[in-house]
């Protein structure tokens, strides 16, 4: 980016700095700490300078907003044009708790919903399942059948707003409950925007609310990918998600590097069905983690705009909109502390910032109480408060990406991408990202990872303001949400009635039309729309394709 | 010599997090202890049946989805049901302060929540192991 002589002239002068200026300076003042590092484990300099990017060409590497390899932005005008969306997720109890969580949300300013499902939903349970007992509503809201849906979303205005939900392993079937929800309202499916996380892979590496085997799994996604593609056509069939595997302990690199790579398989996955890479790439979206090393952060964002532009046109995608990487991001709830909480706020603060100063789309903050408890009306209303002075008080939102060509940034960004390269190769080596998560190899490296940061939390190395330097002795004194238990008993009476009052012989003719299609080989999601319109219970369905497809048994790893 | 200290370390419920649970056991089995991970999704009477099989000292339950009540309480429940009082029963995770004394009331004998240290958890199950 420079020209030599320049550059020659500059390594002279920090030659020089090093040798009088800085030998200088540490012999009265030492630094402190023999080396600095970000959470990754990278070693940071102590300056940096063009010297540190000069095998980077702007127009090549960097480049400008809108334009390929994306690194300062998928849009030309980012948030001087449109803001990101302000997502919340949320969700506990029953649907009609939740929907007035909506409905109070959405008062407030929020711009997009994201739906948390309790577990028993999250593993295709009815609430009256036996596993399901004590898990209701309690980190999510309970969807067992299509009557929830109706209600979950009654009164909010499904062609205007989008919707992502947090479901996979039973995503075909809630995403189908949706649909028909809103067509029973008469918004046709191609109207519907959102997004169903629908990211199995991930599941198997990090958050673990997966029940099928790898192979039916991936039959689905990518049935609901060409499903959507053909009829929902507004609709991010799959959220490609690094939030958990950095939540599960991984590292920025990490989830950088293990994201790309499932992205890249179920873009493989697709096309070996026969899919057109550019008619199902633009509705492929990502989720992110924003984590505290600041920089890294936005490093992170960067390079994983770049790394994806650069591996679609690799696999043969010719469409701008197809190399596109759109993201939302959530701040990072393990980095929360139960100890002062009210402090969370400010790290929620610089991570969010840290992911607008990335690019993203879409953006959730965490509120302060969630160490503790599901956030209270109070944290979450704070929370969503966060995002609305980035957007409109701090000036950040007025040019687009402001950091591009800070030295440091950009050598970070680079360095992001070696390393995730890296990853990319072991995972080759090993087969693939399937065979590498039977092997457990992403589990164990996570696990490392994780174990790695809390001795070096323990050991005072990084420090946590309340946990292990500045501690307080005190009495915790926040609001905490409390999931009301008579909601389960209401839950359970009405999913009692509903198979009470539906046309019991339709529900079974659809659940072994589904069951005959699901052992063949036919795209299922019109088996299922018709499961749910028939009322089939969530519960009821997941047993056919389980019937089917067997359920996944994790190798167990610590 | 001294017999090793058995923990079974046990995720029950449908919660899928299972960091904590993974550092703790580590951290554990690196302070000298056997340590059984049960993996994930186990009833309370899968948790008490492998630690009776297991001939477990310490029970160390890990709940960050909200389901320590009534899952906790149930596997001390259990416990006494089989005639089993010798078994150490500890937990963390997501709990709000003001349920601890609650579980502990139903016969949970330690909580330890976020941002514990290890060495904390290590040296509460090397004073109060029961036998």
């Amino acid at each position: 980016m420079y020209d030599r002589k320049e550059l020659e002239s500059i390594r002279e002068r920090e030659r020089r700095w090093n040798q009088e200026r800085v030998k200088e300076w540490l012999k009265k003042r030492p630094e402190r700490a023999e080396s600095f590092r970000t959470l990754s484990g990278i070693e940071v300099k102590r300056l940096y300078t063009p010297l540190d990017i000069e095998d980077l060409d702007y127009s090549e590497d960097i480049g400008f907003p809108g334009e390929y390899p994306f690194t300062r932005g998928i849009h030309a005008t980012m948030y001087r044009g449109r803001l990101w969306t302000f997502r919340q997720f949320s969700g506990f109890g029953t649907a009609e708790e939740t929907n007035e969580r909506f409905k109070y949300l959405l008062a407030h300013g929020e711009t997009g919903l994201s739906v948390a499902f309790d577990y028993p939903t999250l593993y295709g349970y009815d609430t009256d399942h036996p596993m399901a007992k004590g898990e209701f509503g309690k980190c999510g809201v309970a969807v067992s059948s299509l009557e929830d849906m109706e209600i979950l979303f009654k009164d909010i205005p499904v062609d205007k707003i989008t919707t992502s939900m947090t479901i996979n392993g039973p995503a075909a079937i809630i995403w189908a409950m949706y649909i028909a929800a809103a067509e029973k309202r008469g918004i046709p499916k191609e109207k519907l925007g959102g997004t169903i996380q629908n990211d199995i892979l991930k599941e198997y590496i990090a958050q673990k609310s997966y029940i099928f085997p790898p192979e039916p799994s991936m039959r689905l996604i990518v049935d609901t990918i060409e499903y959507g593609m053909k009829y929902v056509p507004k609709w991010n069939t799959i959220s490609i998600s690094g939030y958990h595997i950095r939540e599960a302990g991984a590292t920025a690199v990490q989830e950088l590097a293990f994201t790309l790579a499932d992205g890249f398989e179920y873009v493989k996955a697709a096309i070996s069905r026969g899919l057109d890479i550019d008619k199902f790439a633009p509705r492929l979206s990502f989720f992110f983690n924003a984590h505290n090393n600041f920089f890294e952060e936005i490093a992170k964002f960067r390079a994983a705009r770049r790394l994806w532009a650069r591996g679609m046109k690799e696999l043969g995608a010719k469409k701008e909109r197809s190399l596109w990487m759109r993201f939302h991001t959530q701040t990072a709830g393990c980095s929360l502390t139960a100890q002062q909480p009210e402090i969370n706020v400010i790290r929620v603060t610089l991570q969010a910032l840290a992911a607008v100063l990335g690019g993203t789309q879409s953006l959730h903050t965490n509120s302060l109480d969630e160490a503790l408890a599901l956030p209270s009306e109070k944290a979450v209303r704070i929370a969503l408060r966060t995002q609305q002075i980035i957007a409109y008080e701090s000036g950040v939102t007025d040019t687009v990406d402001p950091l591009g060509g800070s030295y440091y940034v950009e050598w970070l960004t680079e360095r992001m991408e070696e390393e995730a390269q890296r990853y990319f190769d072991r995972i080759e080596e090993l087969g693939g990202v399937i065979p590498a998560i039977e092997k457990g190899f992403f589990q164990r490296e996570i696990a490392e990872s994780a174990y790695r940061y809390q001795q070096e939390v323990e050991r005072g190395e990084r420090v946590i303001v309340g946990v292990n330097r500045y501690v307080m002795d005190e009495e915790i004194d926040i609001p905490i949400l409390r999931v009301d238990e008579e909601g389960e008993r209401r839950q359970i009476e009405r999913l009692r009635r509903l198979k009470e009052r539906r046309d019991s012989s339709k529900v079974r003719e659809s659940l072994s039309r589904l069951k005959r299609a699901a052992e063949g080989d036919e795209n299922l999601m019109p088996y299922i729309l018709d499961c749910v319109k028939s009322y089939a219970t969530l519960g009821e369905t997941t047993d056919v394709l389980r019937e089917v497809f067997g359920v996944y048994k994790e190798p167990i790893i610590f | 010599m001294e017999r090793k200290i058995r923990v079974l370390v046990a995720k029950p419920g449908l919660d899928g997090h299972d960091r904590g649970a993974k550092v703790v056991a580590r951290a554990l089995r690196d302070a000298g202890m056997e340590v059984i991970y049960t993996g994930l999704h186990q009833t309370p009477e899968m948790i008490v049946e492998t630690a009776i099989q297991e001939d477990a000292h310490v029970i160390g339950l890990s709940a960050l989805s909200g389901a320590h009540f009534p899952l906790f309480p149930e596997v001390v429940r259990l416990l006494k049901e089989r005639g089993v009082d010798d078994i150490l029963v500890i937990g963390g995770g997501i709990i709000p302060p003001e349920d601890i004394p609650k579980l502990k009331a139903a016969g949970v004998d330690e909580v330890f929540g976020p941002g514990t240290p290890l060495n904390e958890i290590v040296e509460y199950i090397r004073r109060n192991v029961k036998r």
